[in-house]
């Protein structure tokens, strides 16, 4: 089997590496680049501990291939944090007790992030479809929706503060419309 | 195994044409990633078409949409206009799976992995989609219902593959709707899927109607006793009580880990009827 | 009473027990810092993978590991025969880690390889031959128990002889047979549990309910699949890096297994990924200790979610049979009950614990449990989460939820009325110190919960529940920084949080800030036997361990005041973090704080440390009462959970957000279990759903938020009156889910997982009686 080269991006940093074709990213982040932060739980795409964004998109990066990542942007868990300052998600997780054992925890903020970049004000429904990728056996998810819906509730304010010296287009684009799938799935599975 | 990324449909068909073994095309991954995986299957050659112009575009066409074989469940969600033409189509293609694979499975890759229980295909069915399929000779578009034709298997043939699927435009007062039963809430192969497009005329009668049923058969099936069992009513409690019937007939079920004869049998035409409903509100607008 | 003459009474004031800081291992697991299992990587390491059986029952005739040896880049390949039998080993886990002539179920390990990377290693294990007679296999446990079942170990068991009601296929009430059977040899045991006369208390029921129930096998479901890496020196000194809920046990297991002295195995817990009993044994540890040993080199050994499904430890499956007999006003006068557990290739299901905890919840003058312990070919039963208790709740609040509804009497009053309290003598013997149950029911009772009014095709549904709680062996030593901080080492892996809960008891005991406490889990090396983490025994346990051993600390820092100022050392006293001369004759010296002694410790005869070992008794039950309320689709049977209510008795909180999450957790796992989780065996008696898409634990969108109220009934054994949570939680919620459909749609589920083919079918047989 013949190896491939790449050059991408991982959480804004320049990385080569080389890997099989058969190998995925999430074999290429653990096992070549030492990248343990995002986990394995399950390797088909039914957990999400492997979430990352790929050119800002969350994916499972279980089921995409180290091969054809080249030229593309990730970004990790280890990412996720700026210096010493952690992400607003990752502090009311810990404030929330949103975690016990810590193994979902890495997908489960990569993901939650993924949904307040695009909707800034989720209802509980839409938060609770947005992260069904991402399994938890802990906590039974109780803690987890509420640190994420009192994040956004921060973040809310926090855009609310700022807007109140700049113009009202900063509230308009908090809110984008990939929420409406969520809620039209919520809603409909009353079907 | 070997993994290639043509820039083109031309090198494209020349690997999938002259490749030994077997091949695969990866569009989003979210199946053939897990077969690789399962040890299911062990590729000779992986074809990543991503790199090719117009997989991952959708482009407006004769008043319709040609949607590239590579575009995600999440970007054809996002277009807005698609699901606004087609809210059935869209709905069954973001039923798949979670959020992360909505990144980046396909309708295309859905259709051609040929799972009896495959979200989209109903819906795509009952919108009268076709599917363009290059190759080493001439290009073709094929309704999609001939694609699939058992478990795993298509119709193309050694150097083929689906380049996009085109869903047309929809005659005046049309709706579509995809229902679905999963035990749970998200992330289930679907138990019994529904996809169902009416036309009505300025009365409310419908005119012309598709329905197709998704996981009661080895493939999804385009069911005619269903469009008549509606087709000339405006759908009241006569029209649906026949819809349901006609469709629990249809249905040609097995019992596995997911569901049994009986409840898939049931549910076909529980589900029928419910997409019915929605599609006529969508048609009247 | 564990405690010593010198333990002050019951302490009902506290300043950080209560309090709900920042966990200490917090920031690493947000960040993905935390090293788990399969995070851990040793240089010059190889992959280890296993072969396992595809047959569920068959004896092995040959492996020819030769052209998997010629392989280039394996390094060894093993089979049983590199594993000699020690004597004194537990010889089924001996034979569960590796088949020894004869596969037991399918995954069942056959041989296992060491090569440079997966590819090869993948490679190798396709090139071992194994040729394989099969034989007829058993995986039902009322088919495994019928005369002429396949034997899964010829001559090991005697048949037994049944009596009337304890026949091995289910007895209708009215047909008692007094007939005897000889049945099969797949009966590992059989337990007996209850007092009084079942017979003349049945006589004086004015209503008597009965019914049959079934339970599909669950698997813990754990996120993280078990890892390990193993590296073995040629001088036999061994390291293993591995996510267990039991280091000690690990390394006494392996030694045991792997002959070699305890003290040569140094086990080092990583932090561990959920565990909830799974991880409470072995599997792919002596493996990789013994691929490692003859490869000389470490080998890491990670299993794949499928071989988690297929070949770890999930529980029973259950059959089982209750009646309960009651007076018009809803006391309880006899109670019944016949329980047969499958527990896997091996003996040890829980049926024993099952039996025990099955009506601990009632105050019985006559109750009778007879439990069963039957072997099948399935793999090797584990521990999950009050092992054995979840079934014969499902079977016995179910019936009680019966009794209620033809009484017409209130769902939480019928509990009220018949709960057991201090001084019940329980079902399974004991006589009950202070107990919960009976303010759970309250609060629930109370609760807005219980009053929500209910719509169409809507139903309540109410279940209590039991779990003993364990003690155990435990050790921890806590020494004392030079700059007056703390570092205190525990020997139980943290699974539920307890980390933060031995920081905020040791700040509790001394005095000071939470912060100034780090603990850590230490490796076997490092501090005396440690029970494994479980039974609820964690907090209760370390926390009496830590309290103990901070009370140690302090004497001995009480005695370095004391030779500071000159005094003897029963002059001075330990208070609000520094030492006090206890009273005005002792002297009028300024307190000396933590900081000041640390810093002076060298001087005043080196380093300052507490320690405490002990086999700990005194663990109090914990007992809860649940409310749910469900929605039933009437045309498609699908299930949504709407609300759901834990109440549940903690003693005392220790650190209030890990109660709640330990409540929230374990009811969730508990829905799960009752409306879509199950093995799904083939006919060729091979696992169908070996994955998270078919085997269906609950998705975030699957449950609402879990209300909690934790009631505190102070357990007198323990200083702070802890209690264990952990277990409780998943006790009641197949009942009571159960109860709630039944109760809006008029359909009782008796078999496990209640998916909707199944109720659709059943309110289709009612729909049709009706019509």
């Amino acid at each position: 089997m013949s190896a491939v080269h790449v050059s991408t991006k991982i959480n804004g940093d320049d990385v080569e590496f080389v890997c099989r074709p058969d190998e995925s990213l999430l074999d290429v982040l653990r096992d070549r680049l030492g990248m343990t932060g995002s986990k394995e739980g399950c390797g088909t795409g039914d957990c999400g501990a492997c979430s990352v964004e790929l050119d800002g998109r969350l994916v499972c990066s279980c089921l995409v291939m180290g091969a054809e990542v080249g030229g593309h942007a990730i970004a990790t868990i280890e990412g996720m944090a700026q210096g010493d300052k952690l992400h607003p998600l990752q502090q009311k997780f810990l404030e929330g007790a949103a975690l016990q054992c810590g193994i979902c925890t890495p997908g489960f903020l990569i993901a939650a992030r993924s949904l307040l970049e695009r909707n800034m004000d989720p209802t509980e429904t839409e938060v609770r479809y947005w992260l069904a990728g991402n399994l938890c056996r802990c906590t039974g998810y109780d803690k987890i929706v509420r640190a994420v819906m009192d994040t956004a509730k921060d973040m809310r304010k926090a855009a609310a503060k700022s807007s109140a010296k700049k113009p009202a287009a900063k509230k308009a684009a908090a809110k984008k419309s990939p929420a409406k799938k969520t809620a039209k799935k919520g809603a409909r599975h009353a079907a | 195994m070997r993994y290639e990324a043509p820039d083109t449909i031309k090198a494209a068909v020349g690997l999938l044409s002259k490749a030994k073994g077997t091949s695969r095309i990866l569009a989003g991954g979210t199946d053939l990633l897990v077969q690789m995986r399962s040890g299911m299957l062990e590729p000779d050659l992986v074809v990543n078409i991503k790199h090719i112009p117009g997989m991952r575009d959708i482009v407006a066409e004769k008043g319709g949409f040609r949607i590239g074989a590579a575009v995600s469940g999440a970007e054809l969600e996002e277009h807005g206009k698609v699901g606004q033409m087609w809210p059935g189509v869209v709905e069954a293609t973001n039923l798949i799976g979670s959020t992360q694979i909505q990144g980046r499975a396909t309708m295309v890759g859905n259709l051609c992995n040929a799972s009896p229980a495959a979200d989209s295909v109903p819906a795509m069915i009952a919108a009268g989609a076709t599917a363009r399929v290059v190759g080493p000779k001439r290009t073709r578009d094929v309704p999609v219902e001939n694609i699939g034709t058992a478990p795993g298997k298509t119709s193309l043939a050694k150097g083929e593959f689906v380049s996009s699927v085109f869903l047309p435009k929809p005659p005046a007062r049309t709706g579509s709707a995809y229902l679905r039963f999963i035990p749970r809430t998200e992330m289930d192969i679907a138990v019994v899927g529904a996809g169902i497009v009416m036309t009505l005329n300025a009365k409310g009668v419908i005119t012309a109607a598709r329905v197709s049923l998704g996981a009661v058969a080895a493939r999804a099936l385009l069911v005619d006793a269903c469009a008549k069992a509606i087709i000339g009513s405006t759908l009241d409690e006569a029209a649906l009580d026949r819809l349901a019937a006609a469709a629990s007939a249809a249905a040609k079920p097995i019992t596995d880990k997911r569901g049994t004869v009986e409840f898939r049998t049931k549910v076909a035409g529980v589900l029928a009827r419910r997409a019915a409903v929605i599609a006529y509100d969508r048609a009247r607008g | 009473m564990p405690l010593d003459a010198n333990t002050p009474d019951l302490r009902t004031e506290f300043k950080s027990v209560g309090t709900r800081p920042n966990r200490p291992d917090g920031v690493d697991k947000v960040t993905g810092r935390a090293r788990f299992g399969a995070d851990f990587s040793a240089p010059g390491q190889l992959v280890g993978l296993v072969l396992r059986s595809p047959h569920a029952h068959a004896k092995i005739k040959s492996i020819d590991t030769s052209a998997a040896e010629a392989l280039p880049g394996v390094k060894a390949v093993i089979t049983y025969k590199d594993i000699p039998e020690q004597a004194g080993c537990d010889k089924d886990v001996l034979v569960n880690i590796m088949a020894r002539g004869t596969a037991l179920y399918d995954g069942h390990a056959v041989a296992a390889v060491a090569a440079t990377d997966a590819a090869v290693a993948r490679k190798a294990l396709k090139l071992i031959k194994v040729e394989y007679k099969v034989l007829k296999h058993v995986t039902d446990v009322d088919e495994a128990m019928k005369p002429g079942a396949p034997v899964i170990h010829p001559g090991r068991f005697e048949p037994v002889e049944f009596e009337s009601l304890e026949t091995a296929s289910h007895v209708k009430g009215k047909e008692e047979k007094k007939t005897k059977t000889r049945a099969g040899s797949n009966i590992a045991g059989r337990y007996v549990f209850g007092h009084g006369d079942v017979d003349k208390g049945f006589k004086q029921a004015d209503i008597i309910v009965e019914h049959e129930f079934k339970t599909e096998a669950t698997h813990q479901g754990y996120i993280e699949p078990h890892a390990c890496v193993a590296s073995v020196s040629t001088d036999g000194m061994a390291e293993l890096w591995v996510c267990t809920q039991g280091p000690f046990m690990v390394r006494d297991v392996c030694a045991s297994l792997l002959g070699m002295d305890v003290s040569r195995l140094r086990v080092t817990p990583s932090e561990i990924g959920g565990g909830f009993g799974g991880k409470t044994t072995v599997f792919i540890e002596p493996v990789a200790l013994a691929l490692s040993r003859k490869a000389g080199k470490p080998v890491k050994v990670v299993m794949s979610r499928s071989e988690v499904f297929r070949c770890t430890g999930p529980t029973s499956s259950s059959s089982m049979w209750v009646r309960i007999g009651a007076k018009k006003d809803g006391t309880f006068v006899a109670a019944d009950a016949v329980l047969k557990y499958q527990g896997g290739a091996f003996p040890g299901s829980p049926v024993e614990m099952g039996a025990m905890c099955a009506f601990a919840c009632y105050d019985l003058r006559n109750v009778r449990i007879v439990g069963y312990d039957v072997v099948t070919n399935r793999p090797k039963q584990a521990a999950y989460r009050a092992p054995g208790a979840p079934m014969s709740a499902f079977a016995v609040e179910g019936v009680i939820g019966e009794i209620a509804e033809k009484l017409g009497m209130d769902a939480i009053d019928i509990r009220l009325k018949n709960a057991a309290k201090e001084g019940t003598v329980s079902s399974y013997g004991p006589t009950f110190g202070p107990v919960g149950l009976v303010e759970t029911l309250e609060a629930a009772k109370a609760h807005k919960n219980y009053k929500v009014k209910l719509g169409k095709n809507q139903g309540r549904g109410v279940a209590s529940g039991f779990w003993f709680n364990f003690a155990g062996n435990t050790c921890v030593s806590i020494n004392l920084n030079v700059d007056g901080t703390l570092a205190l080492a525990l020997g139980t892996v943290d699974i539920g949080g307890s980390r933060a809960s031995m920081c905020l008891i040791a700040a509790e005991e001394l005095g000071i800030s939470y912060d100034d406490v780090r603990a850590i889990i230490a490796d076997t090396s490092s501090l005396g036997y440690n029970d494994i983490s479980e039974g609820s025994r964690v907090t209760f346990s370390s926390g009496l361990a830590t309290i103990k051993a901070v009370r140690d600390l302090k004497v001995r820092m009480c005695g370095r005041a004391a030779k500071i100022w000159g005094i003897p050392e029963d002059a001075v006293k330990w208070e609000n973090g520094a030492a006090h001369p206890a009273g005005a004759n002792a002297g009028g010296f300024d307190p000396l704080s933590i900081k000041e002694i640390a810093a002076q410790a060298s001087a005043t005869g080196g380093p300052l440390a507490g320690h405490y070992e002990v086999n700990a008794e005194g663990a109090g039950p914990s007992f809860a009462t649940h409310v749910c309320d469900v929605e039933v689709d009437p045309e498609t049977g699908a299930m949504k959970v709407l609300r759901y209510l834990v109440v549940q008795d903690a003693g005392k909180a220790i650190h209030p957000s890990y109660v709640e999450g330990q409540y929230q957790g374990g009811a969730v796992q508990g829905i799960g279990w009752v409306l879509n989780e199950e093995y799904f065996y083939g006919k060729d008696g091979t696992l169908q759903n070996a994955g998270f898409l078919d085997y269906r634990i609950p998705v975030c969108s699957d449950v609402p938020m879990i209300d909690t109220v934790i009631v505190e009934v102070p357990n007198p054994g323990h200083p702070y009156g802890v209690r264990g949570v952990g277990e409780t939680s998943i006790v009641p919620p197949l009942a009571c889910v159960a109860n709630a459909v039944s109760s809006a749609i008029g359909v009782r589920a008796r078999t496990l997982p209640m998916s909707p083919p199944k109720v659709l079918a059943a309110l289709e047989g009612v729909n049709a009686s009706k019509a």
